[in-house]
């Protein structure tokens, strides 16, 4: 039996970076084929539709977008928290305390004009999204709570007041005239409140998914350019030579929380000015945004704008999944094909962190182990 | 008596606390042996569906059918144990995410989703479930009656679970051995046990509790099948492990509190209580913060006796 070691690389390799990436893409991509195979679906023809529905297609892209944008916003929550080793899973609710907040503004100042209620809802968005994420990174940092199941189990409940407001109050933000009593269901908004969408041609890219490009930027400026975003990671990679360093360890915790609740929060704030134009509470709540941002975040290494990209990859294969739902391919495939990627990818991870090698000798003592004991 | 309302909720809390139960036991294993396992919600989904699959598909007497369905269920939620327990036992990767792809590839818009949707599950209730039996025909006895001797099958056999798991991490060598594995890998190693035998092992039977978790609502709560039955359940369980110190006992105490919130809504809007429902709803989740807030400060913190190794993948040539 050939012996296999394992091993820490001391240097990272820059290929590998690049390799593993690939070969994981290969061998998920080589999973879905087996499971295509498996449940029954003729594997090119299946790709060939889903690539189509995904990008190729006449308006696809612009769907594609559609779908990605809230990714990229929910993967750029995760990325910014998970950098600090901040385990902020609670970008769902994070994301309906944003659309919550961006409905309520946009509702209250509906005579204004586009532009101020652009500013208004991204920043009731992001206030909302950011009190929700500090719940979690306060009882963290001055109660030592573990943030991921706080997080967690904060998203139930964000959910649940969303059900409230519009199915069981008469609140601000259910629409309450005689009409709308059949079947609950949240005020529309003003015209003024929807947000430009920008045309090439005949792609058209929604206004949020270019305000998520420019919130990647800021962080990846804060985390390469600033002192804060240097100590953020400091303190996730040692916490301990943080704090001997005089680091503010229990302030960025809060922030770091309050930025990622932030950037989830603008996500439901482009939720509703790009495309509900209602606190839509099944819509927002079914697709699980918040989830998907975890996956999209770890697939680009936490990379602000490989998460941008990889928003719009599975963006792309989410939005395919929709057109193609049907009798012949069943909502959960899609899901299933994104579990086996992102899989892949982090099984493959072992490869850039390790070094694997197989012999086939027998196996020995490892004397130079013994001799430094 | 038995009709008052806080024999009634009691009587609920116990047979929606079941499932809880069952899925912080399987967590409790895994996280003994130090893997901290985020995909129970996963599990105990693709349990659920499965255990409902084979209800609806194997021919035969309830007596059987309800048994085998509980076998399958176990069966598929080891077999995505086994998914997990790879990547992070044997490629190392980080537990966190890897357990969260778990339940995404699993979960409520997943695995389970698909198979539901491929065999068109939703469509009729179970065909066989779980009823209440009347246990030693003392279920009309005052109070104890429908909380203890009024249940079904499943609740039984989780209470022998509870001992049964309790025993094995107190009294015997295998449960002494994973609980040095979660505490100091490295010295279990050099005692000659196979850390990644164990990890994978308890791995499994996390899996295979949560699995009969899920079929506690497909098989016996609901009893029907729909997408993402569990709501969340799989969390709480989680939640459920560090409030009970890492204890088999007092998950049974935990599990039961928890069901007591979740019962309590449906049993108040019954008795007409009109109150609107998301409160009630949501008290189980404000509850594990709470709990958790008041478990990770302060003097509990000493008392906390959470695996040392837990989430910490073990390389043996890094000792």
């Amino acid at each position: 039996m050939p012996q296999v070691r394992i091993e820490k690389r001391l240097h990272r390799r820059r290929w590998l970076m690049v390799a593993v990436p690939l070969g994981s893409l290969m061998i998920a991509l080589i999973l879905i084929t087996m499971l295509l195979v498996a449940t029954g679906h003729p594997p090119v023809s299946t790709f060939r539709r889903l690539f189509d529905a995904a990008y190729f297609a006449d308006g696809a892209l612009t769907t594609s977008l559609i779908s990605a944008t809230p990714l990229a916003f929910t993967g750029l929550a995760a990325a910014v928290a998970f950098r600090m080793r901040l385990f902020n899973i609670g970008a769902e609710g994070q994301l309906y305390f944003g659309a919550i907040g961006a409905t309520g503004i946009a509702l209250l100042l509906h005579d204004q004009s586009t532009a101020v209620l652009i500013v208004a809802m991204v920043a009731a968005g992001a206030a909302l999204g950011a009190a929700w994420g500090a719940i979690p990174g306060l009882l963290r940092a001055f109660l030592h709570t573990n943030e991921i199941i706080t997080s967690l189990m904060l998203n139930y409940v964000a959910a649940l007041v969303l059900n409230y407001l519009i199915f069981d109050s008469l609140s601000y933000w259910r629409d309450t005239s005689p009409a709308a009593r059949v079947f609950p269901q949240g005020k529309v908004l003003a015209d003024a409140a929807t947000w430009p969408v920008l045309t090439l041609g005949s792609l058209g890219i929604p206004f949020g998914f270019l305000l998520a490009v420019a919130i990647a930027f800021g962080i990846w400026v804060l985390y390469t350019r600033t002192r804060f975003g240097f100590e953020a990671q400091v303190i996730g990679d040692s916490p301990r030579a943080a704090r001997y360093a005089g680091m503010r360890t229990r302030r960025k915790i809060v922030a770091i929380m309050a930025l990622s609740g932030g950037v989830a929060g603008v996500g439901g704030a482009s939720q509703i000015g790009d495309f509900r134009h209602v606190l839509d509470v099944k819509g927002m709540e079914q697709p699980g945004y918040g989830y998907a941002g975890i996956v999209v975040a770890a697939l680009a290494r936490y990379n602000p704008f490989a998460v941008v990209l990889v928003a719009f990859l599975l963006g792309g294969l989410q939005n395919a999944g929709y057109a193609l739902q049907g009798a012949d391919f069943p909502s959960g495939l899609v899901g299933v094909m994104q579990g086996l990627i992102l899989f892949a990818m982090l099984g493959g991870e072992l490869l850039v962190q390790y070094k694997v090698t197989f012999s086939r000798r027998v196996a020995r003592p490892h004397l130079e182990v013994e001799a430094s004991g | 008596m038995n009709n008052s309302i806080v024999v009634v909720i009691l009587a609920s809390a116990v047979a929606y606390g079941t499932p809880l139960l069952y899925a912080a036991l399987g967590e409790l294993l895994a996280e003994r042996s130090g893997v901290l396992n985020l995909g129970v919600e996963g599990m105990m989904l693709i349990g659920a569906v499965m255990g409902f699959l084979a209800v609806q598909r194997v021919g035969g007497p309830a007596g059987l059918v309800l048994p085998v369905a509980i076998v399958v269920a176990a069966l598929a939620g080891a077999a995505a144990a086994l998914i997990l327990a790879f990547l992070v036992v044997t490629l190392r990767a980080n537990q966190i995410v890897s357990g969260l792809a778990l339940t995404i590839l699993a979960g409520a818009a997943g695995l389970s989703s698909y198979v539901g949707n491929n065999f068109n599950l939703s469509t009729d209730p179970a065909r066989y479930s779980f009823a209440p039996v009347n246990a030693f025909g003392l279920q009309d006895v005052p109070i104890v009656g429908p909380i203890i001797f009024g249940q079904n099958w499943l609740v039984y056999a989780s209470w022998l679970c509870v001992i049964a798991v309790s025993l094995y991490l107190s009294r015997t060598r295998p449960g002494l051995n994973v609980r040095a594995v979660g505490e100091a890998p490295a010295a279990a190693d050099a005692m000659g046990i196979s850390v990644t035998k164990y990890r994978y092992l308890h791995t499994l039977a996390g899996g295979a509790f949560a699995g009969v978790a899920g079929a506690c609502y497909s098989l016996a709560i609901t009893p029907q099948w729909q997408d993402g039955l569990t709501s969340g359940a799989g969390w709480i369980a989680i939640a459920l492990v560090i409030f009970a110190f890492w204890r088999a006992d007092l998950c049974l105490v935990g599990a039961y509190a928890f069901g007591a919130f979740s019962a309590l809504p449906f049993t108040l809007q019954a008795r007409g209580v009109t109150v609107a429902p998301e409160l009630f709803q949501a008290l189980p989740y404000l509850m594990t913060i709470i709990v958790l807030v008041v478990v990770s400060s302060g003097i509990a913190k000493r008392r906390l006796n959470a695996p040392a190794s837990l989430g910490v993948p073990y390389v043996r040539e890094e000792r």
